[in-house]
């Protein structure tokens, strides 16, 4: 059996996870051979990718979402860029998606992308842990803001943010962003209590004195900031994991640092050349593992209860197919689209080996696993659970196959998580303030 | 196997997932989870074995309080609507699935696309009921806090249900070409820009979500008052109602039919489905017999004292579950929170009558209780139900029912069992569900209920003459306008 080489600086396992995103990454996937854009917004679709990554047993899939069109980018300040023919347009609600496919699958993890700018900070945590429940402890939340003037308008709840796309991309400070993370961190803060309102042992059941709940073990949580307030409890009783996986994709210190704050896991994007990656740009893997290790240091995690943050590289795969170098491949899909690709994250293109080569590279400067980024749907992931992840295992990167359903939180190698009320009872302190 | 008769009104079946309230008994030794998925699983599968129309979730969006505490007698705890919805769309292949979802708490942009991922997931098995709890001690778990005051409730809700409506209209059925030769995804002129103005919401938005197997959800509304009533002629498929009895069914069923022509509707158009709870017997004694276990089941000593709290708005330490009602009474207090009305006239005048009643029939507190909120609708033995049943529909007292069983997860096991063959034989019920015999694909849920396709499809309203993307009908509205508007950008 091969041996688990990689630990981290926190002895976790490595994983490997995936990103399914419309027809994969590149804009001209959907015009593949055997892709399937007719059948983009049904289940068998969804089905059909997330059968491939459970069976292979890839450790997670996170879901992407947003609540404009893609034709309307982040920091945009058009609410209404139009939609573009050529790219697929329209998205499936991505937690609904994740909801479905809970109970018809086994082992995989299932991450949504849920925005905390627009939404109803109630609604987004009892809506992940109802999928925690649904998916018996396979459940986290890929957390973002929206930050385009379209999504504003389409909710018409608050002005557009004043985001300089210019300043954010070059990593400098910007007044509006801030506002949409600190809010993110209200938002992800609320739903971590949220999620500990119920400890494990509330329903009780107790006959003799006509009790259902043990209400000492239902807690009002009273979270309040400038921005909005929460009173909870939870309508929800506590989920399988309690406190869900929270991951954030982070490209710049500010985004680290709101990861530092809140996130159990964060996804970045090294050695990419191109614009997209913002601040990251070009940057090597051991330097942004370094700043997210300050960012950490800066912030209370274990005050926070929060184990050190598991840092997961992102990559864009494609892999050769028979009959076509996967960097052929990309140009023609390049012909295609009429522009070459570029993405937040770096695109690997070639053999399995060679993708294994760079990953354990990366492996070697720290991180704690890699979410790969499909290029083509169901292709690339269809040759990742095939031909990439048997290479990994071989070579002791990722962990071998076959193992048992496992909690997320475990997958990631997070101890599972304390009640936040039920600690402070048992240091004798019984009122709620002090546990919130 | 019998088939349904024509000649007869075909009876509609919805099953209500068991609720949050003391109706649902937990100290049963049969009693399950009510969170756990396998008892969703479980419930969503027998109703769609007894090849009902629909299962139903109920919603309550903050755990209720008694005494400015946790009420803690009965069940409590329950999934977000939303993801459960989908959950059970997974493990069924024809059954609907509908949801109570507040218009007060949610915005019609994330709704509606929510509400079109489902339909589209499950192949148009979706329904909305759409409700309109609009006060404070909810609006304590929202951003929006309790703003909206009681008589907005249905502006707000006429609002967000057009504006959805728009938005599920904005993709016309045509508008994704998936032509990989042209490179042309979507057609961009046949998605087209809403924009709504009113005094609830200010959006201008593009749908994310492509136009969904039935278009628009089937809509349930659950309101009862006048307004309620007008809101359900105007926008509903299906009236979830409190009118059980049969001459209170009959008469509430033409009060409701009668607004329908007013809002231009067909009498088809709207189907009635009182909630329904049920106690049975191999006899009609064994029946009566269970139905008066499950009452006091249903009301504990705690439950029955808590019930008198609520109504005199305090706490009534020494009251005897046993014993007679307060002689006191009720006060300006409130002791239940988000439920019992708070108005002190109300309850001064509900407890002259609980006084009466429990004077009249000789009953302790909790026989009171008991005899006030433990009634079941039908009792008896299978064949006594199912003939009840086919009465109140065909004296058009109901259109159906929205069963309430009272245990988690297997209430309904033996209704499906041993009721609904028996209303099979009368054949005023489905012998399965309308699979497409060459597709294999399931029927959505308006056509199992029968219904017709909602009023307005996408092309009539986009291009009546001016052809793709005319927005010259949006020019006179003016920008102001009170009402709401949706134009095609
Ligand atoms: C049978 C029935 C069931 C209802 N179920 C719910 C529910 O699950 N959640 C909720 O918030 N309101 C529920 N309601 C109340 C809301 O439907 C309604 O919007 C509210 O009472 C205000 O409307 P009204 O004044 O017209 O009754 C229900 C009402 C009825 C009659």
């Amino acid at each position: 059996m091969a041996d688990i080489i990689r630990a981290g600086d926190s002895g976790s396992p490595i994983t490997v996870g995936v990103a399914l995103e419309g027809g994969g990454w590149h804009p001209a996937a959907w015009r593949e051979d055997g892709a399937g854009p007719e059948t983009l917004f049904t289940a068998a679709y969804w089905q059909g990718l997330i059968d491939i990554a459970d069976e292979a047993g890839l450790d997670y899939a996170t879901l992407e979402d947003a609540l404009s069109t893609r034709s309307a980018g982040f920091g945009a300040p058009d609410d209404d860029p139009g939609l573009r023919p050529e790219i697929v347009e329209g998205r499936l609600d991505a937690l609904l998606t994740a909801s479905w496919l809970a109970p018809r699958t086994t082992r995989i993890g299932l991450i949504p992308t849920v925005t905390t700018t627009h939404t109803e900070p109630f609604h987004v945590a009892t809506a992940l842990q109802t999928l925690d429940h649904v998916s018996e402890g396979r459940a986290g939340w890929q957390l973002r803001i929206s930050g385009d003037a379209a999504s504003a308008r389409a909710f018409g709840r608050r002005p557009a943010p004043e985001i300089d796309l210019a300043d954010v991309l070059a990593g400098e400070p910007d007044a509006g962003l801030d506002a949409l993370l600190g809010d993110a961190a209200d938002v992800a803060e609320t739903a971590r209590r949220l999620w500990d309102s119920w400890e494990e042992d509330a329903i009780i059941r107790d006959v003799a004195t006509g009790r259902f709940l043990d209400r000492d073990r239902v807690h009002h949580i009273r979270f309040a900031s400038e921005r909005f307030s929460v009173i909870g409890p939870s309508i929800v009783p506590r989920s399988p994991q309690g406190q869900l996986p929270v991951t954030l994709l982070s490209h710049s210190p500010r985004v680290h640092a709101l990861a530092a704050e809140t996130a159990d896991v964060v996804f970045i994007t090294p050695e990419n050349p191109s614009p997209r990656a913002g601040a990251s740009r070009g940057k090597p893997v051991a330097e942004i593992v370094a700043e997210v290790r300050a960012a950490e240091r800066a912030a209370d995690r274990a005050g926070r209860g929060l184990a050190p943050l598991r840092i997961v590289a992102d990559l864009v795969v494609a892999l050769d197919a028979p009959g076509e170098a996967a960097t052929d491949r990309l140009d023609r899909l390049d012909d295609l689209a009429g522009t070459p690709f570029a993405s937040d994250a770096r695109v690997a293109a070639g053999s399995p080996e060679r993708v294994a080569d760079l990953i354990g590279d990366w492996l070697g400067a720290g991180i704690d696993g890699v979410r790969l980024r499909p290029l083509a749907l169901p292709h690339d992931l269809t040759a990742i659970a095939e031909r990439l992840l048997p290479v990994l295992r071989d070579r002791g990167l990722a962990a071998p196959g076959g193992a048992d359903p496992r909690p997320l939180r475990e997958v990631f190698g997070l101890a599972s998580a304390p009640n936040r009320y039920a600690v402070a009872r048992a240091a004798g302190d019984a009122s709620e303030e002090a546990a919130a | 196997m019998t088939t349904p008769d024509p000649a007869r009104r075909q009876v509609h079946l919805v099953a209500h997932f068991p609720g949050v309230n003391s109706a649902t008994v937990w100290s049963d030794p049969a009693s399950g989870s009510q969170i756990d998925f396998a008892s969703f699983r479980h419930f969503a599968r027998t109703a769609e074995r007894g090849l009902f129309d629909y299962v139903f979730l109920a919603e309550g969006l903050r755990l209720r309080e008694h005494g400015g505490r946790i009420h803690d007698l009965d069940v409590a705890g329950r999934p977000a609507t939303l993801a459960i919805l989908a959950a059970m769309a997974s493990v069924t292949r024809n059954i609907g699935v509908v949801g109570t979802l507040t218009s007060t708490f949610n915005e019609p942009t994330e709704l509606a696309r929510q509400l079109a991922t489902i339909d589209h997931l499950s192949g148009g098995r979706v329904g909305w009921n759409v409700v309109t709890s609009p006060d404070a001690f909810h609006g304590a778990n929202f951003r929006r806090g309790g703003f909206l005051p009681y008589a907005e409730r249905y502006t707000r809700a006429e609002e967000f249900v057009a504006l959805a409506k728009a938005l599920w209209d904005s993709w016309e059925a045509g508008a994704i070409l998936a032509d990989r030769e042209a490179g042309r995804f979507v057609d961009p002129e046949r998605v087209h820009r809403v924009r709504h103005r009113g005094p609830q919401f200010d959006v201008a938005a593009t749908s994310t979500v492509p136009r969904s197997p039935q278009g628009y959800p089937v809509i349930v509304q659950a309101g009862d008052s006048p307004a309620g009533r007008d809101f359900a002629a105007a926008n509903a498929e299906i009236i979830f109602s409190r009118h059980t009895g049969y001459a209170d069914g009959q008469q509430f069923y033409r009060d409701v039919k009668g607004r329908l022509p007013a809002a231009g509707r067909d009498e088809d158009s709207l189907l009635i489905l009182p909630g329904a709870s049920f106690a049975l017997g191999d006899t009609d004694a064994e029946a009566r017999e269970r139905a008066r276990e499950i009452s006091l089941a249903q009301t504990s000593p705690q439950t029955a004292v808590a019930w008198v709290e609520a109504i005199w708005g305090r706490a009534l330490p020494g009251l005897d579950p046993d014993g007679r009602l307060p002689d006191a009474e009720p006060g300006e207090g409130e002791q239940r929170q988000g439920q019992v009305s708070t108005r002190v006239e109300d309850r001064i005048a509900r407890a002259a009558e609980l006084r009466a009643r429990a004077e009249a029939e000789r009953l302790t507190v909790r026989e009171l209780v008991a005899a006030e909120t433990a009634h079941h609708t039908f009792v008896g033995s299978p064949a006594t139900i199912a003939a009840e049943i086919d009465r109140y529909v065909q004296g058009r007292a109901s259109d159906g029912f929205v069963l309430v069983p009272h245990l988690t997860p297997g209430g309904l096991d033996e209704f499906v069992d041993r009721v609904v063959p028996l209303l099979q034989e009368r054949g005023v019920f489905r012998t399965e569900y309308a699979v497409d015999p060459v597709t294999g694909a399931n029927p959505t849920l308006r056509r199992t209920l029968g219904l017709p396709e909602p009023q307005r499809p996408d092309s009539a309203r986009y291009r009546p003459e001016g052809g793709p993307g005319d927005a010259s009908a949006a020019e006179s509205v003016p920008e102001d306008a009170a009402v709401p508007e949706e134009v095609p950008a």
